[in-house]
């Protein structure tokens, strides 16, 4: 296998890593506030038990995007300019709800008073929600094609953004990452927070398999390779397993499993589906950007591939052992009053 | 409205409101590492106090750090897509490295030692700390080879075919020693910030407590902290001078229009004095005043001997570069390289200043009490920031107009100018951005300065006098959290 080809699997990998942690986190943070209203009592205690369940973690699954998009301008830096400056507002807003997310994650308990929490969990719900609808319109609109010219230019139309198939994309996302995230909290949270994230998991399941059915086979049926009519097949097999164990209301760390399986699926779909190509061009398939010719030199690649191998295997141990620390699940009644403390 | 203009307005925003919080953390985390492992090795609970005073400081600092950072990694294919494609080949590789070697350690170990007091044994909680510390130093590494290629491309070489600058030696880039001389320079301003920080404050604290009757916390805590602020400060500003004579040495050669245009030294001269205070009517090379001038300073600065050194001037240069690349503007805005240059070294002098008047007074175990003490402390702290950013700008705006500044001894076609490298968007897009990028971070520096100050004034808290004791095991299910958010 040649480099360009290996990269072009490495890159995928670093968004699934991104997609598959931070996609529980987008989940917790959209479901923070619907789920500490859920109950009866005081609110607070649950909503920052929902947060806690990504607290020590939540920073380190965001690397995994950094990564990614360092990791693409290091393999495919053609790829890095036009779909960054091309997808420009959509990124922008992006940015915009991580940053304001990443504050308000960290200084929300920095200040005793009701106001301000209101106004750090809306910023952590925008940050939550936009990501999530966003980075399915994103690459929904990247698999679908860009209008590329002979010099790798694009004059962009508002109709290659916005358009049934990517604004199922988004949806499909966000509605995946809620389910996720649901399940998630039910698998690090005890107590009364456990059963309500069970319950939003199980009004969940059923739309959201239907939504991520729905943009799997358009994805499919537009844009697929035969191989991934498997991958597709796959996604669904672990969809439905998702809310078979979603609805027997146990063994959440087996939905948990095939929720990740789907999002995994969903993602190798994506790329699957992409590959040769890294953007495709609608004007005319020869201008496409793809990994021959968007790609850095053979010499980069070697040295990217050494540290990648070197590095990326250390980032897993101790992002797995990080989770096995934290690993006891937490109730409303764990989290301390005061919160200004490390 | 030129999309180029906006393009680098944004650029110079985003990335000197990034570098307002990234000296701090890359110096606190060192010394808050120092902290913890005196309290474990000679279990005095005063340094046990000390690290969660200012651990908490240093993370309401290390998340806008953080927050402003994620825009750095992404705003080069927005707004520099064509410097991208030109550039990628080399300056990826360091970006991607920074976040594998450095960042996902970063991360993962800070959240490891936030939530980890009770969890984690003594130890390994302390190793954590250090990561980061060593970590968040690392990642300054990978960053400064990357931005040491804009201002002198070494292990590089222009390929026709591709018409880009593709890399053949990654131990070049890393080597380079333009890089290796900023690195320095840029932990050693960082570590003059944490240490300056580390010592106002606790100097503050100490004339504070010492004015209250009964606060048994000056001898054990702000005394040592303070002085321990002092000498890392002090030592920090002896590694900023070598560092930046390196620097400067180095840049005479590489990039002379940025030196001449930083000492608004016009024409060539041999022995050229060094200016202290320049006027001029117009913001170029015409109409200037020299009002107060050094003799022996500059050849110093330039070839390290005092006389018989013969350095170029901006008109000359300028010259020489039609010459080399055709038609244009080759200088940089005078203005602001003459005094960016000279606000960073006069606001190196106040913390420096500082120091020596807080060891001074704390001298042979006094504690001092002056309340012109206190206040000066508190007028410090910024100095080491503004500092840090003069330096930036300096080292930014001198480098124009060029994105990818010619090496004079290295392949003659790697090269680029600012405006051949940005993205071809509607300026009014750009606007867009621009407007909303300062109005968000505009707001957040107001509340990260009032956090900071906030728990700056209420010291350490009466919930840190012990530490607390690792929870038995069998306890996590009901035991409230040491930490949460």
């Amino acid at each position: 296998m040649a480099l360009h080809q290996l990269w072009f699997g490495i890159l995928a990998v670093l968004f699934l890593g991104f997609l598959i942690l931070e996609g529980f986190d987008f989940g917790v943070g959209m479901l923070m506030e619907p789920l500490a209203r859920l109950g009866g009592g005081d609110p607070e205690p649950r909503r920052r038990a929902v947060l806690n369940t990504i607290g020590p973690v939540w920073d380190g699954n965001e690397v995994w995007l950094l990564t990614a998009g360092g990791a693409m301008f290091a393999a495919f830096p053609g790829m890095y300019a036009t779909v960054f400056s091309t997808l420009y507002l959509p990124l922008l807003a992006i940015l915009f709800g991580m940053i304001v997310r990443a504050v308000a994650i960290e200084w929300r308990g920095k200040i005793d008073d009701p106001k301000w929490r209101r106004w750090a969990d809306l910023a952590i719900a925008i940050g939550s929600w936009l990501p999530a609808v966003l980075w399915g319109v994103a690459f929904a609109i990247l698999v679908r094609g860009l209008p590329v010219d002979a010099r790798h230019q694009v004059d962009l139309s508002i109709t290659d953004v916005l358009n049934p198939y990517t604004l199922l994309g988004g949806l499909a996302t966000c509605g995946l990452f809620l389910l996720y995230g649901a399940i998630f909290v039910a698998l690090k949270t005890s107590g009364p927070v456990h059963d309500d994230a069970l319950r939003v998991a199980v009004w969940l399941a059923l739309p959201v398999t239907v939504l991520v059915a729905a943009f799997g086979i358009w994805t499919q049926i537009s844009h697929g390779k035969t191989w991934t009519w498997l991958v597709l097949a796959a996604a669904v097999v672990a969809q439905l397993a998702a809310v078979a164990l979603v609805y027997s209301r146990k063994h959440e760390g087996w939905a948990f499993l095939c929720t990740a399986l789907v999002v995994t699926a969903v993602v190798v779909l994506l790329f699957g589906a992409l590959y040769p190509d890294l953007v495709p061009s609608t004007l005319d398939p020869q201008w496409s950007l793809t990994i021959d010719n968007a790609s850095s030199s053979a010499y980069t690649l070697k040295i990217m591939t050494w540290a990648a191998g070197i590095f990326a295997p250390l980032v897993i141990l101790y992002q797995a052992w990080t989770y096995w620390v934290f690993r006891q699940r937490i109730s409303a009644d764990q989290i301390p009053p005061f919160v200004a403390y490390i | 409205m030129d999309v180029v203009d906006v393009s680098r307005w944004q650029f110079g925003i985003t990335t000197v409101y990034h570098f307002i919080f990234v000296p701090l953390t890359i110096g606190l985390a060192p010394l808050i590492a120092v902290m913890q492992t005196v309290w474990v090795v000679t279990d005095n609970v005063a340094w046990y106090r000390l690290t969660k005073f200012f651990g908490k400081l240093f993370l309401i600092n290390f998340a806008l750090g953080v927050a402003t950072g994620i825009v750095q990694e992404f705003q080069f294919g927005m707004n520099w897509s064509e410097y991208s494609r030109f550039v990628g080949d080399v300056f990826g590789a360091p970006l991607a490295m920074e976040g594998l070697a450095a960042f996902f350690f970063e991360s993962t170990f800070l959240g490891l030692w936030i939530f980890g007091w009770s969890r984690l044994p003594r130890r390994i909680h302390l190793a954590c700390i250090w990561i980061v510390a060593i970590a968040v130093n690392l990642s300054a590494f990978f960053i400064i080879s990357a931005n040491s290629f804009m201002q002198h491309p070494v292990g590089a070489h222009y390929n026709p075919t591709t018409k880009r600058a593709e890399l053949h030696s990654i131990l070049t880039l890393f080597t380079n020693n333009t890089g290796l001389a900023a690195f320095g320079h840029t932990v050693a301003g960082s570590l003059l910030t944490g240490g300056t920080f580390v010592a106002a404050v606790s100097a503050w604290w100490m004339v504070r407590s010492h004015n209250r009757p009964g606060d048994g916390d000056v001898r054990s805590m702000y005394r040592p902290a303070t002085i321990l602020g002092c000498w890392v400060a002090l030592a920090a500003t002896f590694a900023l001078f070598f560092s930046g004579d390196a620097q400067g040495k180095l840049m005479f050669h590489q990039q002379p229009m940025k030196m001449a245009s930083a000492e608004s030294l016009c024409d060539t001269q041999t022995d050229p004095q060094f200016s202290i205070l320049t006027v001029g009517r117009q913001n170029n090379c015409d109409g200037l005043t020299r009002v107060i001038e050094v003799p022996f300073v500059l050849p110093f600065l330039a070839k390290g001997r005092f006389n018989d050194v013969t350095l170029q001037g901006v008109r000359d240069i300028q010259r020489d570069d039609q010459e080399r690349f055709g038609p244009g503007d080759y200088r940089p805005n005078l203005f602001v390289t003459y005094w960016s240059f000279r606000a960073m070294i006069g606001f190196l002098l106040i913390p420096v200043l500082f120091a020596l008047a807080a060891l001074w007074l704390s001298r042979g175990g006094r504690v001092p009490d002056q309340r012109w003490f206190s206040r000066a402390a508190l007028l410090t702290i910024p100095t080491p920031f503004l500092a840090n950013s003069a330096g930036w700008v300096f080292t930014e705006m001198g480098r124009q107009p060029w994105i990818v500044a010619p090496n004079p001894t290295g392949d003659p076609n790697v090269h680029l100018v600012v405006a051949d490298g940005v993205s071809h968007h509607a300026p009014v897009m750009v606007v867009i951005s621009l407007v909303t990028f300062t109005l968000i971070y505009a707001v957040l520096a107001v509340i990260w300065f009032w956090l900071l100050k906030r728990y700056v004034a209420e010291g350490p808290l009466e919930h840190d006098a012990e530490p607390a004791p690792p929870a038995p095991p069998g306890a996590d299910d009901v035991a409230p959290l040491s930490f949460a958010y």
